[in-house]
């Protein structure tokens, strides 16, 4: 009798027990199996989580003017963090996208004011100065097979002599440049909220990436390379050309990133921006994205860009200190690594 | 024309697809490929075996793109070719599956089928937006995979990462015969799949065979080579030592050359 019953129910008698025990399945691997076929949804929760807990912390969270202005204080992250992720899904790194930006910013406020260029001119050159410095990140790593680590360390520091040597360490006040440039400053209103034309600008960039990303051979060529370079090869694709056309994009977002910022500060300063390059790596992270490459959503860097800062936004309005601010964001940041390896152990 | 070669009896004027000849290819000082020659006609499957550093794995990379012969011949369906990358022997309808698979575990099944080949929509949006056919794809994906019977892979959106080591190779040999109008190399197909998994992997070399395209097979397992083969190419330091079939010789004679203690 007893034995029947540790023999197990007869139906499932002829099934494979290998089998079975591999197709087994917890609560909680059937939650990580979700949270890996779409990485977004762990930043979104996260991001619906800190909204609600803060807007029960303190009320003047959720009015809008507050939330309108975290969205403003994000655009510059948010854009940064666009091209940070392209460059990491191929499992790289950028450390020179904040100074690339800040060098894009001065040219273009320099050519503008200093030597009196008309204003779109003077954003096309930006543009120019933006796809340089990627086609020379992008030059680096595909020619001489140096690590994106070190390349970008090496340029990153370049980038901020030149900006230092070209400005003369001046700032540009944007009361003297055109309106075009500082026009991603200005603002309108959409019903009871102001939205900047800055934020909308990173959202059709975000737009756009997304759509080529998700839609088009290159966007996955671009996860293939990430994923297993060698595989990218024998199946075919161009890898070192899809790198390079990866900093290239990745050089024409920073510089529209350099135009948000000039209206976001209202100013093209050179010692702007110098956390930067590491706010850009943590919206990146947190929004889940690997940082070993081939995986990751452009949307998870919005919703990281924004849980960054939501948490600096409401913790001070929760009157704790700036520096709690950073600890807070230090935690996040191993939270989400941690969370993308367990979600990573999801196969065989 | 005076016939100086050897004519062989009536049927076996069939042309070769892939003919090498005398290949050479040195590392250095050392000698990989020491003058090999092959011929593969349709609708066979060659195997390639032969001890660790015999010139199997650079023989296959000479045939398919990955390594360029010092010297030697190369001929697909009577044209000389000269191979610089694998995407050269590609456009000559030579597919390869290599032993490391070449997949790419994010991508799903769809994608990995069509990758580095992807098709877009018809029309302003495809030409324009460059936007991928990716229902197309899928469709087609499905019905490759339906047509080489290979049943267990239903859902082709599966990323090949959840996949078994079984159904990986499945991907990879539904890749090669896709897109492979003339050949298919395999490497070491069921060096890491189980029994089950291995008996589909040459299920499916027979019936790639049996529509009429050629195999290569390179294998260090016996019984399954002399399962699928028609003809046994055996590499022997660089050289090749004999070409046999499973019906002239057995399993322990082949060992035997591949080893030097006998010859054919």
């Amino acid at each position: 009798m007893t034995q029947q019953q540790t023999a197990g129910p007869p139906a499932a008698g002829h099934a494979d027990p290998a089998e079975e025990f591999l197709d087994r399945q917890t609560p909680l691997s059937r939650i990580r199996n979700i949270l890996h076929r779409y990485p977004a949804l762990s930043p979104a929760i996260v991001l619906l989580v800190a909204v609600v807990v803060f807007g029960l912390l303190n009320e003047r969270f959720l009015r809008v003017e507050n939330l309108s202005l975290i969205t403003q204080q994000v655009s510059v992250v948010g854009t940064l963090a666009i091209a940070q992720t392209l460059i990491i899904l191929t499992a790289g790194i950028d450390l020179s996208v904040g100074a690339v930006m800040i060098l894009a910013s001065m040219v273009v406020a320099q050519l503008a004011v200093g030597s009196g260029a008309p204003a779109p001119l003077a954003l096309l050159l930006g543009l120019v100065v933006g796809l340089a410095a990627g086609a020379l990140n992008g030059f680096l790593v595909t020619r001489f097979r140096l690590p994106p680590f070190i390349v970008t360390l090496g340029t990153l520091n370049i980038f901020i002599a030149l900006t230092l040597l070209y400005s003369g360490g001046s700032t540009v006040r944007g009361s003297s440049m055109p309106g075009l440039l500082t026009w991603m400053g200005s603002t309108f209103p959409v019903g009871p909220v102001r939205i900047s034309t800055g934020v909308v600008m990173m959202l059709l960039l975000y737009i756009a990436v997304a759509f080529i990303l998700g839609k088009t051979a290159w966007g996955r060529h671009v996860y293939a390379v990430g994923d297993d370079k060698e595989a990218a090869r024998l199946a075919g694709i161009p890898v070192n050309r899809v790198l390079m056309s990866v900093y290239l994009a990745a050089g024409a977002v920073l510089a529209v990133g350099a135009w948000i910022q000039i209206g976001r500060t209202n100013a093209a300063s050179p010692n702007a921006g110098v956390d930067l390059n590491l706010d850009s790596i943590t919206a990146v992270v947190i929004g889940g994205t690997s940082l070993f490459g081939g995986r990751g959503s452009i949307w998870g860097s919005l919703l990281g860009a924004l849980i960054v800062g939501v948490f600096r936004n409401g913790l001070s309005l929760a009157g704790l200190d700036v520096l709690y601010q950073t600890l807070a964001v230090g935690v996040l940041i191993i939270l989400a690594v941690s969370i993308d390896q367990w979600i990573r152990k999801v196969k065989s | 024309m005076t016939a100086t070669e050897f004519q062989p009896a009536k049927t076996e004027v069939r042309q070769p697809i892939l003919q090498a000849r005398n290949l050479v290819k040195t590392f250095g000082r050392v000698v990989g490929l020491d003058g090999v020659s092959l011929d593969l006609y349709p609708g066979e499957v060659l195997a390639i075996i032969g001890d660790n550093g015999a010139g199997k794995s650079t023989l296959i990379k000479c045939l398919t793109g990955a390594e360029i012969p010092d010297s030697g011949e190369l001929k697909v369906s009577g044209q000389p070719v000269h191979f610089k990358r694998p995407q050269d022997a590609r456009v000559h309808g030579i597919e390869t599956v290599y032993q490391n698979l070449a997949v790419s575990p994010a991508l799903d099944v769809a994608s990995n089928l069509f990758l580095g080949r992807e098709e877009r929509l018809p029309g302003p949006l495809g030409k324009i937006f460059r936007v991928l056919d990716t229902k197309g794809m899928r469709r087609k994906a499905k019905e490759e995979l339906t047509r080489l019977g290979i049943s267990t892979l239903q859902d082709v959106t599966v990323p090949v990462e959840n996949l078994s080591g079984g159904q990986r190779q499945a991907v990879a040999v539904a890749r090669a015969a896709a897109f492979g109008s003339k050949v298919v190399v395999l490497d070491e197909p069921t060096a890491a799949l189980g029994v089950r998994e291995s008996n589909q992997v040459l299920q499916l070399v027979r019936d790639l065979r049996d529509r009429g395209l050629p195999v290569i097979l390179i294998s260090h397992n016996m019984p399954h080579v002399f399962d699928v083969a028609d003809r046994i190419h055996i590499q022997r330091l660089g050289k090749c030592a004999a070409t046999i079939t499973p019906e002239s010789h057995s399993m322990t004679d082949a060992v035997a050359i591949m080893t030097g203690a006998a010859t054919a």
